[in-house]
């Protein structure tokens, strides 16, 4: 084989830059458009939403006037369902997860355990919403309440949640499990004290992203029979209601709308005003999935600055 | 971690319990998406002059979705946009659900063309007919092979989505025969889709409820119908709805209310404020008003329980309201 020539040296590296600088290129193009995206279409509702974006809009109830209907009963239902959602989810999902990774002992069970849950997350959500009018809805008997949408959502998000948990944990260095162990430790007090902790930035991360899917999910709380004129909170514990004094859970059972709903209605009317409120709510439930995922990542950031391995 | 469980057992342990208490002084309905503005209007202004005490939920789950819940006893009214169905009367007799029914508004199905489409000045039953029935699809596509006074010009159709009560009334009134319909246009459950679409095309022609057309009578113009009896073509108007010319496309729409629940007292304080505020509030939605004395009917009908239906579980088309009121209803 002839030696190259520095000439041809030189060519190749050109030819190699060349390739990397259209790499490069491409690569930006790709960001562009996905960012371009989504500047056109949030600065679109604000733009479309402005005239009702003020503070009466978070304070009014649905109304048939447009320019007084307002998302009270929607981001309230949107809060309180996100808050059953997170409280099943979380326990059910980390447990699973955990035990999956440094319970469970490698073999065709798991396996298929471990590919249906895979399979699960890109289950179309409206066939849990199915699943859930009749378990929770008609076996339960929990109506059309909070708490059955929280758990639809609960059910829909607990793939993402197992996955997210186990990735963190196989983060873990096992190093770490073997220290543990090494000084007299259980297998419990390994994950209590070092696999969960440091686990916990990867798992609330997981937790939010799910949340944030699940908070702009319609076609399953259509299902269940989500209400959509509602000009009535749910009852605050404690409180004196009409029905006499609420207890600490009244509100689970209480009927909701959630802010994919009432989006959704707004769309749909003839008056076009509605369309000003449809736009104003967009933007309200788009800042409400950014302040999620923006959560997420501050979390995650304090929390690995604690960890110290 | 441990915090967070312990609540969650807690959640799930007294939802059980809460599951069975009672949910007073709530006014639940639910049913067609047609009927819900109107209805949606009543329960805000209802919720406002009792000073919010009595809560009234409004969903909508579609006519046939609402009877559903209606005979399986777990709404206290129903919107409908047609009568009940004989199925449906089964079901809830089954279930032991009786009901009164109330006409609370006329829907005027509006047939829209573009504002410059310049030589449709009206349209007969028959033409309509043509361009819609099963036997059109794929063969009538041009307006001439309508009326060969109408221009060589490409026909667009836009119609209401299969599941609406919409397109049962629209087929039955102009085919003949309810849900029968050429399939290759342009359907949509949602009005406003139909709405642009017609908004931007020449050729374009479609039909929905009259409150969209209402909404939008700057971008739509309202097609004439020729009524069948008199010869003359009609203009879809509330005017004309009302002295029952725009025939056969104008219908009533319904709420039906459940026996039983008019013993509580919210129910039956709802029905009445209902029927009192109804003039009002339905030409407040763009909907047509049905003569006062169809209201005050529909109160002594309450008062005296007379329990059922006036149309034995078939649709009627082009019935006017007053021949509804002579009829005695039956369960």
């Amino acid at each position: 084989m002839q030696p190259l020539t520095t000439e041809q040296i030189r060519a190749v590296i050109a030819r190699g830059k060349a390739k990397d600088a259209i790499f490069q290129a491409v690569g930006i193009l790709c960001l562009a458009i996905g960012l371009l995206v989504i500047f056109l279409l949030v600065g679109d509702m604000v733009i479309r939403g402005a005239a009702r974006l003020n503070l009466d809009f978070f304070t009014q109830f649905a109304s048939r006037r447009a320019a007084q209907a307002g998302i009270l009963s929607a981001w309230v239902g949107s809060l309180l369902v996100m808050l059953v959602t997170a409280c099943a989810a979380v326990p059910l999902g980390v447990a699973a997860g955990l035990y999956l990774e440094e319970y469970a002992k490698r073999n065709l069970v798991t396996e298929i355990i471990e590919i249906n849950i895979t399979n699960l997350a890109a289950v179309p959500s409206i066939v849990y919403g199915l699943l859930a009018l009749g378990i929770f809805v008609y076996a339960f008997g929990f109506g059309q309440s909070i708490l059955t949408a929280g758990l639809t959502l609960a059910l829909l998000i607990l793939p993402i949640v197992i996955v997210a948990t186990r990735e963190a944990i196989r983060a873990i260095p096992g190093m770490i499990r073997e220290g543990s162990m090494a000084v007299g430790a259980t297998r419990w007090q390994t994950c209590r004290y070092h696999i969960i902790p440091y686990a916990m930035p990867g798992i609330l991360t997981g937790v939010i992203i799910g949340l944030a899917r699940a908070i702009g999910e319609t076609a399953p709380i259509i299902t269940i029979g989500a209400l959509t004129f509602i000009a009535f909170l749910p009852p605050l514990p404690f409180t004196e209601t009409t029905e006499g004094s609420a207890g600490l859970f009244e509100w689970l059972m209480s009927p909701f709308t959630v802010m994919p709903i009432q989006i959704f209605n707004w769309t749909s009317r003839p008056d076009p005003a509605f369309e000003v409120n449809a736009a104003a709510a967009g933007f309200v439930l788009m800042a409400m999935v950014l302040t999620m995922n923006g959560l997420a990542i501050w979390l995650r950031y304090r929390m690995r600055k604690n960890i110290k391995w | 971690m441990f915090k967070l469980s312990r609540s969650a057992l807690a959640v799930a342990g007294v939802a059980l319990f809460a599951a069975h208490a009672a949910h007073a002084q709530v006014v639940k309905i639910d049913g067609s998406s047609t009927v819900y503005p109107i209805t949606e209007a009543v329960a805000e202004e209802f919720q406002k002059a009792k000073k919010n005490a009595i809560k009234v939920t409004v969903g909508i789950s579609g006519t046939g979705g609402g009877f559903k819940k209606f005979c399986r006893d777990e709404t206290d009214l129903s919107n409908a946009s047609r009568p009940i169905t004989a199925k449906e009367m089964e079901d809830c007799k089954a279930a032991g659900v009786e009901y009164i029914e109330m006409p609370v508004a006329y829907d005027a199905l509006t047939v829209v063309i573009n504002p410059k489409n310049s030589f449709l000045k009206q349209a007969t039953v028959d033409e309509l007919k043509t361009l819609w029935e099963p036997a059109a699809q794929g063969k009538v596509m041009k307006w001439n092979q309508v009326n060969p006074a109408w221009p060589d010009a490409p026909v667009k159709l836009f119609g209401a989505g299969a599941d609406s009560g919409t397109f049962e009334y629209f087929t039955e009134a102009i085919v003949g025969k309810a849900k029968s319909s050429r399939g290759d246009y342009t359907a949509s459950e949602d009005d406003n889709v139909l709405v642009q679409g017609v908004s931007r095309d020449v050729n374009a022609i479609g039909y929905f409820g009259y409150a969209y057309y209402a909404e939008n009578m700057a971008r739509l113009k309202g097609l004439p119908i020729v009524n069948p009896k008199t010869g003359k073509a009609v203009e879809p108007s509330g005017a004309n709805v009302e002295n029952g010319s725009y025939v056969p496309l104008s219908r009533p729409i319904f709420v039906y209310v459940k026996v039983k629940s008019l013993q509580k007292p919210e129910v039956k304080e709802f029905v009445e404020f209902y029927m009192k505020s109804a003039d009002k509030l339905v030409r407040e939605v763009k909907y047509v008003p049905l003569p006062q004395s169809a209201y005050d009917f529909n109160l002594k009908h309450v008062k005296d329980m007379k329990k059922g239906t006036v149309f034995g579980g078939k649709n009627e088309v082009g019935i006017t309201i007053e021949e509804l009121m002579k009829r005695e209803a039956k369960l």
